[in-house]
């Protein structure tokens, strides 16, 4: 009896849903209509026209130069991507400079990017151009060389970034780069990528034929060695006049594969910073984020 | 002769009551068509005109609030969207297609407000 009360309540139920939709849908003129929402950039700069990546303070595996891979994507998309205009310029050696922090008077600090001498701070090129500078540097063995071939990389993980983070609150020398080129928005920041691997339960989907021959797909689950990176980058954003930190982000992004399956840490590396570039852009730039809506009469 | 006289009246006040509430939907239904067909053909500063002035006129019509909280979220302006599309489910509470689109709308609404706390944890 009770049971039979509760399946004509669960029914009744059911059905004054589904009549409250078709009211709804029946009574209601609706119309679909595709919306942009922008999104204010999180930080105003407006008081910039030039932006200036200086460098990165990379650690992890050595597979990857975080330093120098981080600069060039980051420039080549700010130059797409904003309205602000981008510097070329030599990377600069950010652990150098951390390490030399301790004692060195600001001058000699402040001149320690310029590789050749003389920074090009008004030069606005191709990427290609920043490219060929950064590879002269490295020839003569000027430029940045935080995780060279023949130096094991001195930075494992995040614990090893904190004794060269102090070098992002050195005001005076943020305000001596600033004043070189010509007082633009500074990007910097820190970038560990470090191998990574996991081992667990992993539902997949597999094919399954049944007795009529008929393909289905079912989700599977498997014990499984994977194995990948982890990115965890961390963007600074200094005023170029004052040498202030305006605004910095944490990001982290981690891929995984199959234990069997070889993926070259670079490609890798760019698949995790494709996650994150938007988030990045959208600090400087604003976004649209496309949808739709139901109009309503 | 009074407690007559009364019933008289408040079924007089009653029977005009409900002809001029009518009257103001259908003056503020005018005002959200109109604001439809300018919205769809991208004027959406005209169109918020429009749904605004609905909401003046009858400001129980939850559609017309629906339509306006999409504008404002059009035009990038996502506290007003907030305060109007929770007044329509206010009004309506059932209503699937007011809360569809104010899911969506929370989805982007959240990840901006979770941006700024950020912000906030990282001077």
């Amino acid at each position: 009896m009770t049971g039979r009360l509760a399946r004509i309540a669960r029914t009744t139920r059911i059905l004054s849903s589904v009549a409250a939709i078709l009211l709804i849908a029946g009574c209601t003129n609706y119309y679909e209509i595709p919306i942009e929402t922008p999104i204010k950039p999180k930080l105003d700069v407006s008081a910039f026209q030039r932006v200036l990546v200086a460098g990165f303070i990379a650690g992890g595996t050595d597979d990857v130069d975080g330093n120098l891979e981080t600069t060039r994507l980051l420039r080549s998309q700010l130059r797409t991507k904003s309205d602000l205009r981008v510097i070329d310029s030599d990377v600069l050696p950010l652990m150098e400079v951390a390490n030399e922090d301790k004692g060195a008077p600001l001058e000699a600090r402040a001149d320690s990017p310029k590789a050749d001498g003389k920074t090009d701070a008004g030069s606005e090129g191709k990427e290609g151009k920043s490219e060929s500078k950064e590879s002269k540097a490295e020839a003569r063995g000027e430029g940045p060389q935080p995780s060279s071939p023949d130096k094991a990389p001195v930075i494992k993980d995040a614990k090893d970034l904190e004794p060269f983070e102090h070098v992002f609150a050195d005001v005076e020398y943020w305000k001596k780069i600033g004043e070189e080129y010509q007082s633009p928005l500074i990007v910097t920041g820190t970038v560990m990528f470090t191998p990574h691997q996991r081992s667990g339960i992993v539902q997949r989907e597999e094919e399954v034929y049944d007795s009529f021959g008929r393909r289905r797909v079912v989700p599977v689950r498997t014990y499984m060695e994977r194995k990948g990176y982890i990115l965890q980058p961390k963007f600074i954003f200094i005023d170029g006049r004052t040498g202030t930190v305006m605004h910095s982000e944490n990001f982290r992004e981690e891929v995984l594969y199959n234990a069997n399956q070889s993926t070259p840490a670079l490609s890798s590396y760019f698949e995790l910073m494709d996650r994150l570039i938007p988030s990045f852009l959208s600090t400087l730039s604003s976004q649209k984020i496309k949808g739709t809506r139901v109009l309503l009469e | 002769m009074p407690i007559r006289t009364l019933t008289i009246l408040l079924l007089l006040a009653g029977t005009s009551a409900a002809p001029l509430a009518a009257d103001a939907r259908s003056d503020a239904k005018k005002q959200v068509q109109f604001g439809i067909a300018v919205a769809q053909r991208g004027l959406w500063r005209e169109a918020i005109y429009r749904w605004e002035r609905a909401v003046q006129i009858d400001p129980k019509y939850a559609e017309a609030l629906n339509d306006l909280a999409i504008a404002y979220e059009h035009e990038g302006d996502l506290e007003k969207a907030r305060v109007a599309y929770e007044k329509a489910l206010e009004l309506e509470p059932n209503n699937t297609l007011i809360k569809q689109n104010y899911e969506l709308f929370k989805e982007i609404n959240d990840r901006t407000t979770r941006k700024d706390s950020q912000d906030n944890q990282n001077p």
